[in-house]
């Protein structure tokens, strides 16, 4: 991989700080008219989503992180590891606790999710901001009653527990996002 | 997908209020008696300043610099014996973009036969204040602005205590032992962020960041720069000298800078040989400064990124 000077950093350009793969937030030129010129940098380290501010020299560069996006297909996960599928290769990759985290609980068998890879191996896994899943279990429903704004918890298939109006049963299937965990909707039927 | 960028970034209010403002500094001038001149941005020599970069370009056949101020060409119209003089022009640097930074910006230089700094400093804040409304104005030495702010003598304090102070308004990677680094640090990290809305006059700076001012000594008999600087809410927007003139000093620090870009393996380019001879024949004693227009602007707008102040910021050229 290059390397990037100060002045092409941009925000989401990732690279190497401390051994560590970042991504840049924000990028400020600070100069006095007749000194040194700095720049602050503010950056998100991605392995422990962390944010670091650091102050360069303008001019200096930094390593580009081997840090690359892709669509793959949710296969399964044996407990340990989660298994991710490249749907044109059938390239196959497994991703760790710490790179699934708290997304575990919206991978669905079959969806399409954002691997993030970092030196080929995922670092981060990234839902579609929408998922469709299936209610399990929650209190029964009480029909009707679609125009009073109450909620009740629902556990779903994967396992997330989101808040649902009071109208909806075990069985039914609907549309989460997975940004806020809010509940969108009954999932549309195709 | 449409492209939007062919547009001005600046609204039509910001396009008027910067006719204005050029308006307002012409006529401070007018009245006084300060002559308007009209002087070349390309060069075939450039600044030597080890934190300035030029840009270059290739003019019939051979290299030419776009001047990052008008600031030799004026001194040989001083020289040739234009009396009080400004310009109200376009200035170039490399490599300088953000919020407060344009490469290419508009700067307000002039120049005061006979003055000393301190006579200039109360004119620019004469200047500033025709064109903004300030809550204060107040003037101090560069050492009490650090004793003000961070309780050191920026003269003599050790540049161990300077790092260790740094240290706590960022993180640093380097471990430089070059004072004028963490003196710089300070003042962008620590100072600035902490400068009220007033108009704050700095002067006496350290005799290593003297630049084209002439060294003199403090009442403490430290060695200092006659040189001061204007700030607003922490924008830098003057800088001005008590004017060196004496053109074997004058050679002595453009050898010197060249030097230290060597040092820096920063590129190598002509320094102005004709600005030595200028003063070798005689410049008048005088004081100089130049003043970023837009960053003025900035303030007389209540704008806080240049960009939107500019019709067409560098991302749009």
């Amino acid at each position: 991989m290059g390397t990037f000077s100060t002045n092409e950093f941009r925000s989401g350009m990732k690279v190497m700080l401390d051994g560590e793969p970042c991504a840049i937030l924000d990028n400020e030129f600070v100069k006095p008219g007749k000194g040194q010129a700095f720049n602050r940098v503010r950056l998100r380290n991605l392995n422990s989503g962390r944010v670091w501010e650091r102050t360069f020299k303008s001019g200096e560069s930094l390593e580009a992180a081997d840090v690359m996006d892709y669509d793959m297909e949710y296969i399964y996960t044996d407990g340990e590891f989660w298994h991710f599928m490249e749907p044109n290769t059938f390239e196959q990759h497994q991703a760790d606790t710490k790179a699934v985290g708290d997304t575990a609980k919206w991978l669905k068998e079959q969806d399409t999710v954002t691997v993030t890879l970092f030196n080929g191996v995922p670092l981060a896994i990234t839902p579609a901001n929408h998922v469709d899943l299936e209610i399990v279990e929650t209190d029964p429903g009480l029909k009707g009653d679609t125009a009073n704004g109450g909620t009740k918890p629902a556990t779903l298939s994967t396992g997330a527990v989101v808040k649902v109006p009071l109208f909806l049963s075990q069985g039914e299937v609907i549309r989460v996002d997975t940004r806020n965990g809010e509940y969108q909707g009954r999932a549309p039927r195709d | 997908m449409k492209n939007s960028l062919w547009r001005s970034a600046a609204d039509i209010s910001v396009l008027k209020a910067r006719s204005q403002l050029l308006r307002t500094l012409r006529s401070f001038f007018d009245e006084r008696d300060v002559l308007e001149v009209d002087v070349p941005v390309l060069a075939r020599a450039a600044v030597t300043d080890p934190h300035i970069d030029s840009i270059v370009s290739q003019v019939c056949g051979e290299p030419c610099y776009l001047q990052t101020s008008p600031e030799f060409f004026m001194k040989r119209l001083l020289a040739s014996g234009s009396g009080d003089i400004y310009s109200l022009g376009k200035a170039f640097r490399n490599g300088e973009a953000g919020r407060k930074h344009n490469p290419e910006f508009t700067m307000l230089e002039w120049y005061r036969v006979g003055w000393d700094e301190t006579r200039l400093m109360n004119e620019v804040a004469e200047l500033i204040q025709s064109c903004v409304s300030v809550s204060s104005v107040e003037a101090l030495t560069y050492r009490k602005l650090f004793q003000q702010h961070l309780n050191i003598d920026p003269h003599t304090e050790s540049v161990a205590t300077l790092r260790a102070i740094a240290n706590r308004y960022g993180e640093f990677d380097w471990q430089d032992g070059d004072r004028d680094l963490w003196l710089d640090v300070l003042m962008t990290h620590a100072i600035e962020p902490q400068m009220g809305d007033g108009l704050v006059l700095v002067f006496d700076f350290p005799a290593s960041q003297v630049a084209l001012a002439r060294l003199d000594k403090d009442d403490h008999g430290e060695i200092i720069a006659r040189r001061f600087e204007a700030y607003i809410a922490g924008i830098e927007l003057a800088n001005g000298y008590w004017e060196l003139c004496d053109a074997d000093e004058q050679a002595r620090r453009l050898e010197q800078d060249l030097k230290k870009r060597a040092a820096m393996n920063l590129p190598q380019y002509p320094s102005d040989q004709n600005l030595v001879s200028a003063l070798q024949s005689g410049m008048p004693e005088c004081a100089g400064v130049a003043l970023g227009v837009d960053r003025l602007l900035m303030l007389a707008t209540g704008n806080h990124d240049i960009r939107q102040l500019l019709a067409f910021p560098f991302e749009r050229v």
